[in-house]
């Protein structure tokens, strides 16, 4: 008898076992299914891996097609870098939080811009009322900039900018300042999120409409691979999608499908696959179900490195790499019992580590209440030491690897993403899918469920409708100071009083020309961040060229 | 003749783009059978108060997690009482610190609901507070 027959001839007399257990006691649910709708089955044996092809599936890490992860060594040569999202009030306050970040141990930096910012609007615009320096720092011109990264030299850290339809504008003044700070572009290593699709769908900061902003990331491509080599040009987010209410499957689909229009996109504009491939980078949440998550990045590993060789024809072993940083799920976090809250997180970041995951954010136990408190992120970035110091879990590469359950599960995602993504190219792409409501109301239906479940109590989550307390709403959460938009809109009138009005005007107009005629927009950016143009004015000057973009609601 | 349906206008004020507990609730109160009318992103208080009055809803339904709720909620209140609109039950929900929650009802937000709240409290809510019949 092969061993196979052994193992099935075991399971049969396994299952009679089980239904007798059964007569006795029923299982807790009539079905196991995890958050994506994939069954759990009781116990998972070879019997689920029966073609497993150890090569084909696996490799080795820092092999093709990367499912154990993007390096030999992993997190015995270095561990990953610990990144903490942050920025609030003004460049100087946020600058503050970075220093003292910094001193305790973090090793990569991460900008939250406030909404303004984010939507291309300077302090002093009507519809920045009520959001200037809220949800992050207030950024209006390369003062605020100089300000906001003031005793940091830029080639010292990296840096991750969350900014997404004002990207180039602020990689722009990112080069400006380390020109100002003597540091040649090259040094430079970095982030910007830049991923214009996932707003549309899931994130909302978006300002013009799909067309001129695709023209903007390739051309932010197309000069970051040849000027800034070391930076990532965009980081392609499932994180929104998953947080807008996604499942596991969803997120990967979602996420794959905007990557790979962003590598057709840059084809299409000329440019090699492995110019611009390397240097492509993504972001993922992690979720609650410990082990699905697992799972999904390493699906989502595999999936990217097949297509990207199949599909593309890329070479460059780092086009076929999917590196990624990760973020704990906010939308997991209660404002019932948030101490419970740096366990989740806990559980999380640890998925995200056995995901192999090359950098990482752990939420704040505060953030269903409010902008973090410094202690409250001072647990959470604990939590991420002591994984990497305490629990010997990144002392081997992808230790997950190899049980049935992980490798089925990968498979599972894995192909469940790829129908997803077959559905959505079949569309005509995610511009098209998202223009017709398709991912919207994918991720709509999901979320909808998703509460349902815990409304029902079909899904438990501790402290919200199991285990309750009664309990003081707690104090001492972090407030913005309400004056930052009065210091912000007296700096810019300084600011516009000072500088060389005829430059600003000629730079601009160096802007709209590029605009028009579909030169690369980098360097007229370039030229109007130095001759001190706000962010809103080479916004707007853009917005008269390439309109804005109306979402439909679809709900 | 059949009874008239609650009408909600489902509202995201400012740039805040969560949308996903708005629409959660757009889904839940029309499984209660109310009808929804939802904006999408990025209304100003002006246009909320003045498709509220166009699409005769009776009640607004707003959702900020920002934090500019302590402007934009209490300016869509004044703009109400502005226009001289009584009967419009208005209600909040989002990010919004306990702190903050005594001055926006005072401007006239009959609740706030917070993370944790279900759709049935919203649901029963508007039906037990609702100001027109």
């Amino acid at each position: 008898m092969s061993a196979l027959e052994r193992i099935k001839a075991a399971k049969a007399k396994f299952e009679e076992k089980v239904a007798k257990t059964l007569q006795k006691m029923p299982e807790r649910k009539p079905a196991f299914v995890n958050t994506s709708g994939i069954p759990v089955e009781r116990v998972y044996t070879p019997l689920d891996l029966e073609d497993f092809d150890y090569m084909e599936k696996l490799g080795f890490p820092g092999d093709f097609p990367y499912t154990r992860g993007v390096q030999p060594t992993a997190y015995r040569g270095r561990f990953w870098t610990m990144r903490q999202y942050a920025g609030f009030g003004s460049a100087q306050e946020t600058n503050e939080r970075y220093h003292y970040l910094l001193n305790a141990g973090q090793t990569g930096l991460s900008v939250a811009f406030d909404l303004p910012t984010q939507i291309g609007y300077d302090s002093d615009h009507e519809l920045a009322r009520g959001e200037v320096g809220k949800v992050g720092v207030a950024i209006d011109s390369l003062w605020d900039m100089e300000t906001l990264f003031k005793g940091i030299p830029l080639d010292k850290v990296s840096t991750s900018m969350t900014i997404n339809s004002p990207a180039a504008i602020l990689m722009a003044m990112y080069l400006v300042l380390a020109e100002k700070q003597n540091i040649s572009y090259d040094k430079l290593r970095g982030t910007i999120q830049n991923d214009i699709l996932k707003e549309y769908s899931s994130r909302g900061t978006y300002i013009f409409p799909p067309r001129p902003s695709m023209k903007i990331i390739t051309d932010i491509f197309e000069y970051c691979s040849k000027e800034v080599p070391q930076w990532n040009t965009i980081s392609i987010s499932g994180y929104h999608i998953r947080e807008a209410g996604a499942t596991a499957v969803q997120e990967v689909a979602f996420t794959l499908a905007n990557g790979f229009a962003y590598v057709d996109a840059a084809i299409n504009a000329g440019l090699p696959v492995d110019s611009f491939g390397p240097r492509l980078s993504f972001f993922f949440n992690s979720h609650q179900d410990f082990l699905e998550e697992v799972a999904k990045f390493r699906a989502a590993r595999r999936l990217w490195a097949k297509t990207m060789k199949e599909r593309f024809g890329a070479k460059d072993p780092r086009t076929l790499m999917l590196r990624f940083h990760t973020q704990t799920a906010g939308c997991t976090l209660t404002a019932q019992q948030p101490l419970n809250n740096i366990i989740r997180v806990a559980f999380q970041a640890m998925s995200a580590v056995l995901g192999g995951t090359q950098s990482l954010h752990t939420n704040s136990m505060d953030e269903a209440l409010a902008l973090p408190s410094e202690q409250a992120v001072q647990v959470a970035l604990r939590t991420q030491q002591l994984i990497a110091y305490e629990t010997g879990v990144a002392d081997t590469v992808d230790p997950l690897a190899g049980s049935y359950y992980i490798e089925k599960l990968t498979d599972e995602i894995e192909a469940r993403a790829q129908a997803y993504i077959d559905t959505i190219e079949k569309m005509g792409g995610p511009v098209v899918a998202i223009e017709k409501g398709y991912i919207q109301k994918e991720i709509q239906e999901s979320a909808y469920r998703y509460q349902k479940e815990i409304e029902s109590n079909e899904r438990i989550i501790v402290g919200l409708n199991k285990f309750q307390v009664q309990e003081e709403k707690p104090k001492e959460l972090l407030k913005v100071d309400p004056s930052v938009r009065d210091q912000q809109v007296e700096r810019l009138k300084q600011l516009k009083s000072q500088r060389d009005a005829a430059a600003v005007s000629q730079a601009l107009a160096g802007v709209k020309e590029a605009a028009q005629t579909g030169a690369n927009l980098m360097p007229p950016i370039l030229s109007a961040v130095r001759a001190m143009a706000t962010l809103g004015e080479i916004c707007d000057t853009l917005r008269d060229v390439f309109g804005e973009y109306e979402a439909a609601p679809f709900v | 003749m059949p009874e008239r349906k609650i009408r909600v206008l489902a509202a995201k004020p400012g740039l805040d783009g969560h949308d996903r507990g708005i629409k959660v609730i757009c889904a839940a109160l029309r499984d209660a059978g109310m009808e929804v009318i939802y904006t999408g992103l990025r209304q100003t208080p002006e246009q909320i108060v003045s498709a509220a009055i166009q699409e005769d809803v009776d009640v607004i339904a707003m959702s900020c997690l920002s934090g500019a709720h302590d402007y934009l909620f209490p300016r869509v209140t004044e703009l109400l009482k502005e226009k001289g609109v009584q009967d419009i039950l208005v209600l909040g929900g989002g990010i919004i610190p306990e702190e903050d929650i005594p001055t926006l009802k005072a401007s006239g937000i009959a609740e706030i609901f917070t993370p944790g709240a279900t759709t049935n409290q919203i649901i029963d809510f508007i039906r037990n507070n609702i100001r027109r019949n």
